[in-house]
């Protein structure tokens, strides 16, 4: 059994001031297998990989490639052993062409200068093989960021690699894209390829690998085949306790209409008329979700909403008060919270304290200014209180906000925007990126806040999120809404719509 | 972006921001030892130089000491107020030059933490001098008080106005604020010119030849609280400064406007998430720091010079608003910090003209040279605290104990 094994790592030891990342983490890879490194943030997954890439040296423990005792001082040795690692951020020259980026470094050339051509043609033959669908003349600033996470495939495979190390490869795509990356995978998987795969979804996980080895807080949990694991014991693994994957919640009880959204028109920041007629309702007491693939609209609806992007035309209503061209502060103060999708570009200031952060809103009224004098103390007091509230955890009122885990910086806008007492909560990407822990406390706080009668408008890219948590879905698709459904429906049923497979329901 | 992990270095963080923000998140990076690092190496690269040029390490090292002692700094070994005490007069004509040098600080800094970059400094200072010049000049005979009062509060908001414009263009058409605040400070450095110069409508009026203002009439000149005949003393502008200091920080720290200032200034989308009208404060925040450095040119209009030259060939081109970069550059862009650098930058300009001026070891003829060189260098290494960061941060890696040889080779964790 051994004899097939390409990669042993044994007993690897790893801290950095204050943590151990990598506490006698033992892992190992089949050849032609893909092997599933699964685990919380912050478990210790991408320092293993990065200590494997020779990035890293290790404190402690042995690598072991086909058999060999080795010791990586860089990367470039790494590579030659035959390792590829595609980061969860790219690095690719934005300005170059798809094969000038994937020879980069090893290129053919022709005197001093680089073989184009052949670059090229080398590059799409190999596009040929794996069928990676990608142009090799495109410039990388061109192309999709699933187009640019292939050529950072194509850049291993260019190098040989047989182990490839994937560090949370879907993490930035699109379901879509998503399926297509597995399809992949799949055929370099034939090609006799070991494949490393870093991930936190527990469903990607199961789908794809064949043996998942659970990290949690630096320690090999245990190394499990697929066949026979389940969501709930993965999860289980993960973070140490029970987890409830499903959200439990009652049948909703909707009341008064507490956001009127009539024929609303919205353009882009370019003047791409993005959203195209949008008109619904979210009653109080219930959650209302809205399905679709990244780019339809949902960006621009939910700015729109909140004050932040200009609206063409149509009227928005909050509780029956007109609310159709204010501004961001005017829609704040009429009652519209908002977790904003990208909490680290827009829903906090990294280098503010959380006590600062968490006065993002009403830093200028009472209890925390009056007549423009602050009062920091009783920033610090409120957040004292909401960090216990929402059990934010990994700082105090002083920390810098930038400094905590992805999990507790969204917890810290979401204690923000709720404490805020809104009658309209929208909630976009509520969850992405956290970890399974995060992600059950977000989703019971949000059927919480339902019951306690808000209006929740759910955006999400993650069509397992929606079905759980609404009580009432819409499906949007190229700015318009072409789907309604209130319980019952299929994931595939929501994903043909979503690709725009039933344009005829209308909302 | 979907990174869930503790937040982005300040380098991805920044990767996107204005080049304020990406140079004011580096520093915040260094922490207190760098701006104190990057000084000892200006002194020792400054030194080399001296060493160098003058084939000695002693002439290099009496080089400093006149330095020092040209600055008045020997002073604290004998203090006396008597400025016929030679160390006495030096240190008060240090204390002048530091009174400038806080303002125009303090007014990069506060463009600085709005996220922008305010190179209008020097005609900023400009619009207050002037401003200053002709209010002082015009109402002689007012009621001291209020005459300095109106020359100070009228030079400040010339100033302010002045600087606006280049805030209203940013947020207006996105004219970039480093373009724009140049473009003004040649506009208020010609129109100065031309109002002081021959003819003009400043210009002085009992020497029509002369391209010079009229004497500020002594209502409006500000006290001298260490002064002595025939001496220029140091005044009361030095108090106005350090108030300004505490200004600073209370607003910033202690008022909404400062919230405001801050949260844009770390990040606009945010801000405006949050409800902030980010273009209002970008045209406040640049009027704000223009009122900075207007001030710092009204002061020195009523206290130190009472009138100004301006020619078109002997030009006596001042560089306080310039210097004011490195100021703030050099003290993070905090109210201390920018005291601090005043204090640094004051010293040495003073200490290096009049040490090595006079210096009894370096040809008269290389002085003047030295002292840009020496000036030179220690901005040249300000602009390249980023070096000093990455020079500090690899001497660390290098310093960790061999029993724990375990370094990233390359900073690119994912
Ligand atoms: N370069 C580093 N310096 C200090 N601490 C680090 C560094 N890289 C990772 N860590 C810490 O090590 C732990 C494991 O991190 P990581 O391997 O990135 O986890 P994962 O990839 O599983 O989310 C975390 O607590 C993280 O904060
Ligand atoms: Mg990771």
């Amino acid at each position: 059994m051994s004899d097939d094994l390409v990669l042993e790592m044994r007993n690897i030891r790893k801290e950095f001031p204050g943590v151990v990342a990598n506490d006698g983490v033992s892992f190992d890879v089949r050849r032609g297998e893909v092997h599933a490194l699964l685990g919380e943030n912050g478990a210790g997954k991408s320092t293993l990989m990065n200590i494997l890439y020779g990035l890293y040296r290790p404190d402690g423990g042995e690598i072991r490639l086909a058999g060999k005792s080795v010791s990586f001082s860089s990367a470039r040795e790494a590579i030659q052993s035959g390792i590829g690692m595609v980061h969860q951020h790219f690095m690719l020259v934005p300005v170059m062409t798809v094969a000038e980026n994937v020879v980069l470094g090893s290129e053919p050339r022709s005197g001093v200068l680089l073989d184009e051509r052949v670059a090229e043609k080398r590059v799409a033959d190999m596009a040929k093989t794996f069928r990676f669908a990608v142009d090799p003349g495109a410039r990388i600033e061109d192309i999709t960021v699933g187009q640019q996470q292939r050529v950072e495939i194509m850049k291993a495979l260019y190098r040989n690699a047989d182990i490839l190390i994937l560090d949370e490869p879907t993490a930035v795509l699109t379901p879509q894209e998503a399926s297509d990356l597995f399809e992949i995978l799949r055929t370099l998987q034939r090609e006799g390829l070991s494949i490393i795969f870093i991930s936190h979804k527990l469903n990607e996980v199961l789908e794809i690998a064949d043996r998942i080895t659970v990290l949690r807080r630096g320690k090999t949990i245990e190394t499990v085949p697929s066949e026979g694991a389940t969501e709930a014991s993965l999860a289980r693994a993960m973070v140490g306790r029970e987890v409830l994957l499903r959200v439990d919640k009652e049948p909703a009880q909707p009341t008064d209409v507490l956001l009127e959204v009539r024929d609303l028109h919205v353009r882009d920041d370019r003047g791409i008329e993005k959203v195209r007629g949008v008109s619904f309702d979210v009653r109080a007491g219930e959650i209302v979700g809205i399905a679709g693939v990244d780019g339809n609209g949902q960006t621009e609806l939910i700015d729109a909403l909140a004050g932040l992007q200009k609206i063409e035309s149509g009227t928005v209503e909050i509780a029956g008060h007109a609310l159709t061209h204010a501004s961001a502060r005017a829609a704040l103060d009429a009652g519209i919270g908002h977790i904003p999708e990208d909490r680290q570009r827009r829903g906090l200031v990294l280098e503010f304290s959380i006590a600062e952060n968490i006065a993002l809103h009403d830093y200028a009224k009472p209890p925390d200014a009056k007549w423009g004098w602050l009062f920091p103390k009783r920033m610090v007091q409120r957040a004292r209180t909401l960090i216990r509230e929402f059990d934010v955890r990994g700082g105090g009122p002083f920390t810098r906000a930038g400094g905590l885990s992805g999990g507790n910086q969204q917890k810290l806008v979401a204690a923000r925007e709720i404490a805020r007492d809104p009658s309209v909560l929208i909630a976009a990407q509520p969850t992405r990126g956290l970890d399974v822990g995060a992600i059950e406390y977000l989703h019971r706080r949000l059927v919480a806040e339902r019951d306690e009668g808000r209006a929740i408008l759910l955006v999400s890219l993650e069509l397992e999120e929606i079905l759980s948590l609404s009580d009432r879905i819409l499906v949007i698709y190229e700015g318009r809404i072409v789907g309604e459904h209130t319980g019952d429906i299929t994931e595939e049923e929501i994903g043909l719509e979503m690709l725009g497979g039933r344009e005829t329901a209308a909302a | 972006m979907t990174d869930p992990g503790p937040s982005p270095s300040p380098e991805q963080a920044a990767a996107a921001g204005t080049l304020a923000a990406r140079i004011a998140l580096k520093q915040r990076a260094g922490g207190i030892l760098v701006p104190v690092v990057t000084v000892v190496f200006a002194l020792v690269m400054s030194g080399i130089v001296l060493a160098a040029t003058q084939h000695s390490v002693h002439t290099a090292l009496v080089a400093f000491q006149e330095i020092f002692d040209g600055a008045g700094l020997n002073w604290i070994f004998h203090p006396t107020t008597n400025l016929i005490d030679i160390s006495a007069y030096n240190l008060s004509q240090t204390l002048l030059q530091t009174t400038t040098l806080i303002l125009t600080g303090l007014s990069v800094a506060f463009a600085f933490r709005c996220g922008m970059f305010n190179i209008g400094g020097q005609g900023q200072y400009f619009v207050g001098l002037v401003v200053a010049n002709w209010l002082g000049v015009d109402f002689a005979g007012m009621n001291p008080f209020a005459h300095i009062l109106l020359c100070i509060v009228a030079g400040t908001l010339a100033a302010a106005a002045w600087a606006g414009i280049a805030g209203v263009l940013k947020a207006t058409v996105g004219a970039h604020e480093v373009i724009s605040t140049i473009m003004l400070n040649w506009i208020a450095f010609w129109v100065a010119s031309w109002l002081f110069g021959a003819g003009g409508p400043l210009q002085n009026s009992t020497q029509p030849t002369v391209p010079v203002s009229n004497q500020v009439s002594s209502s409006a000149r500000l006290p001298d609280f260490w002064g002595a005949q025939g001496f220029q003393g140091v005044h009361v502008g030095l108090f106005i400064a350090l108030a300004a200091v505490v200004v600073f920080w209370v607003l910033l720290n202690r008022t909404t406007l400062g919230y405001e200032v801050r949260a844009v200034g770390f990040n606009p989308d945010a801000a405006a998430y949050g409800g902030i009208n980010v273009k209002k404060n970008l045209v406040r925040a640049m009027a704000i720091s223009g009122a900075f450095a207007g001030l710092a040119g009204a002061l020195d209009m009523l206290g130190g010079t009472t009138n100004y030259q301006f020619g078109q060939l002997d030009i006596p081109f001042s560089q306080v608003g310039f210097i004011g970069i490195a100021v703030a550059l050099l003290g993070r862009n905090t109210a201390l910090g920018t005291l601090f650098g005043a204090l640094l930058f004051g010293s040495l300009l003073y200490g290096s003209f009049h040490g090595l001026g006079s210096s009894a070891v370096i040809q008269p003829e290389l002085a003047g040279n030295l002292t840009y060189i020496i000036q030179g260098l220690i901005v040249l290494f300000i602009g390249a605290d980023v070096l000093i960061l990455y020079v500090w941060n690899s001497r660390k890696k290098l310093r960790r104990p061999p029993a724990n040889p375990a370094q990233p080779a390359k900073a690119t964790a994912a």
